[in-house]
C-alpha cells in the first residue's frame, strides 16, 4: 500500500514538472501557432540558473535565502524569452511553418551550447536545498519533503494559470488573439505585445519547471532535449494549444512513466509514444484540442 | 506549403541536365585519384548523406511534408546491416542493401499509415514521436542492439565477393568503397529524377500545391502520400546501410531526433525547392560539420547560428540562391 502511495507521489512529481514545461509549450502554440523546439532548452536554462544561484553563488546561505533564490531560473528564462521572441521569432510569423521549426531548431542548437559554454560540461547541483528539507513519513516509508513542495508548486501553477487565462482581462485578450489574430488586431489589440507576453509566460513556466526540479536532480547537458520530447508526448495526448489538455496529458504521462520505470523499464518510452500515437489515431487533435 | 514560393524551377532541357550530371559524376569518380584518402572518405560520407537527404526531400520539397523523424529510417537501415552481421553472419554489401531496403520498407509502410493522415505541424510531431520509439528501443534493448555501445560492422565484401576488404582498411574505404558508394549514389539520383518527373511525382507536386484541387482532379491523396513516405524512407534507409561500413559502428545516436534535424538542416542548406539542393546541402553540411567539430567544441552553436542566419536571409538555400544569381548574371550579359 505504502509502495503504491510512493509511486503515486512520484507520478504527481513528474506530472507537475511536465505540466509546467508542456503547459508553456502549449500556451505558446495556442496563441502564436509556433512549435518552439527550443522550449526544452529554456527549461534547462531555468534549471542551470537556479542551480548556479543556489549551489554556487549563495552556497552555504540559510534555507529561506535559498528558497527566495529558487525562482531565479524562472525569471531568467522569462527574460530570455522576452528577448528571443521579438528578435528571432517575429520575422517568421508570415512565413511557412517549416521555417519557424527550422529557426527554433537552430535556436535549440545555440542554447544547448551556450549552456555548455557558460556552465561547463559537468552537472550542476543544488542538492543542499533538497537535503535541508529532510523527509516526511508516508505510512511506514519516508518521502522527501521537497518533492511535496514541487507537487504543490505544480498544482498552484495550474490553478494560477487557469485563473489568469479565464478570469482576467489579459486572459480574454490572449484567448481572443489565439482564436482570431486578425480580428483581435482589428479590434485594437496590440498583437505584437500579446505575443511577447504569451511567449514570456510560456518561457517562465518552462524555467519554473527547471528551477523547482533542479534541487532534487541536477542540471545536466541534454536535459532540455529529453524534456522537450516528453513535453511533445504530453501535448500530443492532451491536444496542442490546450492547457487542460496539458494538465491531463502531464498526469497520464506521469503515471505511465512511473509505472514504466517500475514494471517495464525497457519499453517505457516506447509505451508512451504508442499511447500518443493511439490518441492521435482516435482523436487527431488530442483529447482536448480544437479539431 | 501551398503558400510557399513558385513551382520547382526546371533548368534547361533534360539533355542539358544529363550532360551536367554525367560530367559531375566523372569528376566525382576522379576524386580518389587526386585527393588524399581522408578527403575521399569524407566525400563518401557526404555522398551517403546526400542519398538520405534526397529521399527526405521527396517528402519536404515535392510532397510538402516536413518529417522530423527521418533519423529513424536511416537508423533502420544501419541497424538492419548491423543485426545481419551479428545474427546471420552476412558479409556481402549487396545482401546488406537488400536487407536494409526490406527493413525500411516494412517500418516506413507501418509508420506511413499513421503519419500521412496528418499534414503540417502534426505530421512533423508524429514522425518525431515515432522515430523516438525506435531510438528508445535501440537504446534500451542493449542485449540486441548493444545499447549506447552500439554494434560494430566489419568491412563488407563488394560485388558478390569480387572485392574484399582484406588488408588496408583506409585504402579500401577511400577507393573500392568510395566507388561503390558513388555507383549507388548515381543510381539513386537517376531513380529519384525519374520518380519526381513521372506522373507520380507530378501528382505529388499537385498535392503539395493544392490538396483540394488535386483531390478533385482524382489524385488519391492519402495513397500518394503514403507511397511517397515509403519511397522517401527507403532512400534514407539505404543511406543508413551505406553509412554503417564507412563508420564501422552504429549507435542509437543516429536514431535520435536531433539527427533528423540535421537531415532537415542539410536539405534546407542546399535548398529544398530544387532537385539538386539536398545533394549539395548534404555534401556541404558534411564538410561544415566536420570542420566545425574539429575547430571548436561549440560546433553546435556555430551550426545553429548558421541555420538561423540561413532561414532568415537565404530561405532558398545554396541551390536557390545560386540559381537566382545565375539568372541575374544572364539577364545582364
Amino acid at each position: 500500500m505504502d509502495v503504491l502511495l510512493i509511486h503515486l507521489l512520484n507520478s504527481l512529481l513528474y506530472a507537475s514538472v511536465l505540466f509546467l514545461i508542456a503547459g508553456g509549450l502549449s500556451l505558446i502554440y495556442g496563441v502564436m501557432r509556433i512549435v518552439n523546439l527550443a522550449h526544452g532548452n529554456l527549461y534547462a536554462f531555468g534549471a542551470y540558473v537556479t542551480a548556479w544561484a543556489i549551489g554556487t553563488v549563495a552556497a552555504g546561505a540559510s534555507v529561506p535565502v535559498l528558497l527566495v533564490l529558487l525562482p531565479a531560473g524562472a525569471l531568467a528564462a522569462a527574460i530570455l524569452g522576452a528577448i528571443l521572441e521579438p528578435t528571432l521569432l517575429r520575422p517568421f510569423y508570415k512565413r511557412a511553418e517549416e521555417y519557424q521549426l527550422l529557426c527554433t531548431f537552430g535556436l535549440l542548437m545555440i542554447l544547448e551550447d551556450l549552456l555548455r559554454f557558460i556552465w561547463g560540461p559537468y552537472p550542476l547541483s543544488a542538492s543542499t536545498l533538497f537535503e535541508s528539507f529532510g523527509s516526511l513519513p508516508v505510512g511506514e516509508s519516508i518521502y522527501p519533503t521537497y518533492n511535496f513542495l514541487v507537487i504543490g508548486v505544480g498544482a498552484v501553477a495550474a490553478l494560477f494559470l487557469w485563473a489568469f487565462i479565464y478570469r482576467t482581462r489579459f486572459g480574454v485578450v490572449l484567448r481572443a488573439t489565439s482564436q482570431n489574430m486578425r480580428m483581435a488586431s482589428a479590434l485594437g489589440v496590440n498583437v505584437n505585445r500579446v505575443y511577447v507576453q504569451a511567449f514570456t509566460l510560456g518561457c517562465f513556466m518552462a524555467g519554473l519547471g527547471g528551477a523547482i526540479i533542479v534541487p532534487s536532480q541536477s542540471a545536466v547537458l541534454g536535459m532540455g532535449v529529453d524534456a522537450l520530447v516528453l513535453a511533445f508526448i504530453v501535448v500530443v495526448i492532451g491536444g496542442l494549444g490546450s492547457l487542460e489538455g496539458a494538465l491531463v496529458g502531464a498526469l497520464i504521462v506521469g503515471f505511465v512513466r512511473e509505472a514504466g520505470i517500475t514494471w517495464f523499464a525497457e519499453i517505457e518510452l516506447a509505451v508512451l509514444y504508442l499511447i500518443a500515437a493511439l490518441v492521435l489515431l482516435v482523436r487527431p487533435a488530442g483529447l482536448f484540442g480544437r479539431p | 506549403m501551398s503558400t510557399l514560393a513558385p513551382a520547382l524551377q526546371q533548368t534547361g532541357s533534360t539533355a542539358k541536365s544529363l550532360r551536367v550530371a554525367v560530367s559531375i559524376a566523372v569528376l566525382l569518380a576522379l576524386v580518389p585519384l587526386v585527393v588524399p584518402p581522408y578527403g575521399a572518405i569524407l566525400l563518401a560520407y557526404g555522398l551517403v548523406m546526400a542519398i538520405g537527404a534526397l529521399g527526405f526531400n521527396l517528402l519536404l520539397g515535392y510532397t510538402g511534408l516536413l518529417s522530423f523523424g527521418h533519423s529513424a529510417y536511416f537508423g533502420v537501415g544501419a541497424y538492419a546491416v548491423a543485426l545481419m552481421v551479428k545474427y546471420l553472419k552476412v558479409g556481402s554489401m549487396e545482401l546488406f542493401l537488400v536487407g536494409a531496403i526490406a527493413a525500411s520498407v516494412l517500418i516506413t509502410a507501418l509508420f506511413g499509415v499513421v503519419c500521412v493522415r496528418y499534414t503540417r505541424i502534426f505530421f512533423g510531431i508524429l514522425t518525431l514521436a515515432l522515430s523516438q520509439v525506435l531510438w528508445s528501443l535501440a537504446f534500451k534493448f542493449f542485449w540486441v542492439t548493444g545499447g549506447t555501445d552500439g554494434l560494430r560492422v566489419p568491412t563488407p565484401s563488394l560485388f558478390g565477393g569480387l572485392v574484399t576488404g582484406a588488408g588496408d582498411k583506409t585504402a579500401f574505404m577511400s577507393h573500392a568503397y568510395y566507388y561503390y558508394v558513388l555507383i549507388v549514389f548515381c543510381a539513386c539520383v537517376a531513380l529519384m529524377w525519374m520518380i519526381v518527373n513521372s506522373p507520380f511525382g507530378m501528382a505529388l507536386q499537385a498535392i503539395r500545391d493544392n490538396e483540394t484541387r488535386a483531390e478533385f482532379v482524382g489524385v488519391r491523396i492519402w495513397r500518394y502520400r503514403w507511397v511517397a513516405f515509403v519511397v522517401s524512407g527507403v532512400f534514407t534507409g539505404l543511406a543508413g546501410a551505406l553509412w554503417v561500413p564507412l563508420n564501422g559502428l552504429t549507435t542509437p545516436d543516429i536514431m535520435h531526433w536531433t539527427f533528423s534535424g540535421e537531415i532537415v538542416f542539410m536539405t534546407v542548406l542546399g535548398g529544398f525547392r530544387s532537385f539538386a539542393g539536398p545533394i549539395i546541402g548534404a555534401i556541404v553540411f558534411n564538410y561544415l560539420k566536420t570542420y566545425a567539430v574539429g575547430y571548436t567544441v561549440y560546433w553546435q552553436l556555430l551550426l545553429g547560428a548558421v541555420l538561423v542566419a540561413l532561414v532568415l536571409s537565404l530561405p532558398t538555400g545554396i541551390a536557390g540562391t545560386a540559381g537566382k544569381l545565375a539568372a541575374r548574371f544572364r539577364g545582364r550579359s
